[in-house]
């Protein structure tokens, strides 16, 4: 690959700045994109579409007028922050000349290539790239419904659940047990239920200290799990209980009025605070516009992530089935970029770029306690791979400055991902 | 071609405007930005858009070519003792480092 006589890498700061040569610009047709949800992977798209191609018309989709992310969630549930610092809003992408429709889109017409919105209005597109991140499969674990999530809180979107789980956190009498119930894999973050039972030991250990977490967890193995036990032992000894599946830690029936689940062989657990994990499904747009397998994900061509049942519909983020890239912020976010470039290299009739994409996880145990996982994953034939030699854990046998490092660098993570997803 | 020198001497695209024909070549060379600014999006995830870290995380954007050069080879050696680099370093070829440590370099 050669980059020296790149236009993009002679040029200086690239901020919002037409890159194009300016005949092949009067040439192009316009191009309309159109993205539906403005979480990690939309709002991306979104940011690096009109970086790349100011000439791009491009529209983004979403109701709320705020996004309060899932990173950082479990340190709002653990006391260490409030919503309002992990609360962003468009303003950032609006002054890069990104159009807000602050609307649902309810159905999307490949053939005919348009999107409608709720109320009825249906906008034109040239290329569709679809973000709308994960939906609850109700009753996934019988009885659990949108009702019973009010009395034992998912909390796996951001926002009112996040602030209702912790808010219950606060209520709970010293002595009660928390419950984590942890769906079958995949599902959104595969170690967030773990960083979110540290913080709230973190929580429970400085202020209701007789207090247990009990995580009733649907699989055999979690991400980072020898660093997670190592951690958990050294801060929190004797506080967290994990039952893997195989022990009867699956979770398959709850009565939320008692706060009660009852798992696989049919032991009953009752809980002070309930914090069920559900199933997950790509999010519904993507359900109802028959692009998910019988899992409930999108899948997708690894080349330019277009949907395998609709080309020219572009899915990035946890909707897809991206593995071995874990559904994660980080992904999502790099996955946007190189779909952004994958379309302006369309729209512009380039070659398609070569795919790159990485990922890092963080996970913060405490204040200063972070361990992360990393991976590279390029295309090999017409699959996502990881590099192999590359990634992995944080070392098991860290010092505590490395752990604090990490910690530090977490945070740091934060600050830049939400700049860059965005835009400010 | 001469005038995007011009654009690299002076930072802007003011030169642009003096174009005076678009070339395979230039589709060459937008083809090949386009590859590099896909090899370099997954740092700005922690580094920052373009490499301007808001955080605790280093900048990268305008930082010396060979610095930028000397600390990947040294990640991807795993020389250094450092959190998370090393880790990601590996997965690139030299090349890509190479084209990393320029591209960053050359962000205002
Ligand atoms: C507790 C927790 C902690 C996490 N911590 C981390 C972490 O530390 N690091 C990390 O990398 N990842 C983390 N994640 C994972 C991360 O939150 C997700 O992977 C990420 O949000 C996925 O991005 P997305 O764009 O696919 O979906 P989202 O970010 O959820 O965005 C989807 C958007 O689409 C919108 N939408 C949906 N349907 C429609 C529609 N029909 N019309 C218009 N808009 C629509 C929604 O309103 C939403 O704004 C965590 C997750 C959880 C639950
Ligand atoms: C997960 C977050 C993360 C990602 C992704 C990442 N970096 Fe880093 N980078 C760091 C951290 C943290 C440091 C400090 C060293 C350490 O602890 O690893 C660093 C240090 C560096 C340094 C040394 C800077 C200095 O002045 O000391 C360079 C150069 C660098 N990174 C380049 C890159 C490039 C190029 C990429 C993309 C291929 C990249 N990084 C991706 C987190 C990241």
């Amino acid at each position: 690959m050669t980059t020296r006589r790149s236009f993009l890498s002679l040029a200086g700061a690239g901020l919002a700045l037409p890159w194009l040569p300016r005949p092949a610009r009067a040439q192009a047709k316009a191009g309309r994109v159109i993205i539906i949800g403005g979480g990690f992977g939309g709002a991306t798209a979104a940011h690096y579409l009109r970086r790349y191609d100011p000439q791009l018309e491009v529209t983004l989709v979403e109701p709320a007028a705020n996004f309060v992310t899932c990173p950082f969630s479990n340190a709002v549930i653990g006391g260490l922050r409030d919503l309002a610092s992990i609360t962003h809003g468009y303003g950032g992408l609006e002054r890069m000349g990104v159009r807000m429709a602050r609307l649902a889109a309810e159905a999307v017409d490949p053939a005919g290539r348009t999107v409608r919105l709720a109320g009825g209005e249906t906008l034109p597109y040239d290329r569709l790239i679809l973000a709308p991140g994960i939906d609850i499969r109700w009753n996934g674990v019988e009885g659990y419904g949108p009702e019973a999530a009010e009395r034992a809180p998912h909390a796996w979107k951001g926002g009112p659940q996040t602030a209702l789980l912790r808010r219950q956190l606060e209520a709970m009498e010293d002595g009660g047990t928390v419950i984590i119930a942890v769906p079958a894999s995949p599902f959104r973050c595969p170690p967030g239920p773990y960083e979110r039972a540290s913080l709230i030991a973190h929580f429970l250990k400085t202020s209701k200290a007789k207090s247990k977490i009990l995580i009733l967890d649907s699989n055999e193995e979690f991400s980072k799990q020898k660093l997670f036990m190592q951690a958990w032992e050294a801060l929190y000894p004797g506080m967290i209980e994990w039952v893997p599946a195989s022990q009867d830690g699956k979770v398959v029936r709850v009565d939320a009025a008692s706060l009660t689940v009852e798992t696989e062989f049919g032991t009953k657990h009752k809980a002070a605070v309930l914090n069920l994990i559900p199933p997950q499904t790509a999010g519904r747009i993507a359900v109802d516009s028959g692009l998910t397998n019988e899992a409930g994900w999108v899948p997708v061509t690894a080349r330019t992530f277009e949907a395998a049942k609709a080309p020219g519909v572009h899915v990035v983020g946890d909707a897809a089935v991206a593995s071995p890239m874990p559904k994660s912020a980080f992904c999502a976010n790099a996955q946007a970029k190189v779909v952004a470039a994958t379309v302006v290299a369309a729209l512009r009739g380039l070659p398609a770029p070569e795919p790159s994409w990485a990922n890092t996880c963080y996970s913060l145990l405490a204040p200063d306690y972070g361990i992360s996982v990393a991976g590279v994953y390029r295309l090999e034939g017409d699959a996502v791979k990881a590099v192999e030699g590359a990634g992995g854990v944080s070392p098991l046998d860290a010092p505590p400055a490395f752990r604090r490092e990490e910690a530090k660098f977490a945070v740091g993570w934060y600050q830049a991902i939400t700049q860059d997803t965005f835009a400010g | 071609m001469p005038l995007r020198l011009a654009t690299q001497v002076t930072g802007t695209f003011v030169a642009l405007a003096a174009l005076a024909s678009w070339s395979v070549a230039d589709a060459q060379d937008d083809a090949a930005a386009l590859q590099t600014a896909v090899l370099a999006g997954s740092c700005a995830n922690c580094h920052g858009t373009d490499g301007h870290s808001p955080g605790a995380i280093p900048s990268l954007a305008g930082k010396k070519e060979e610095d930028l050069l000397k600390a990947l080879t040294a990640f991807k050696q795993g020389k250094a003792k450092v959190t998370v680099m090393t880790r990601l370093a590996k997965g690139y070829t030299d090349e890509q480092l190479a084209a990393l440590a320029h591209y960053f370099a050359t962000r205002e």
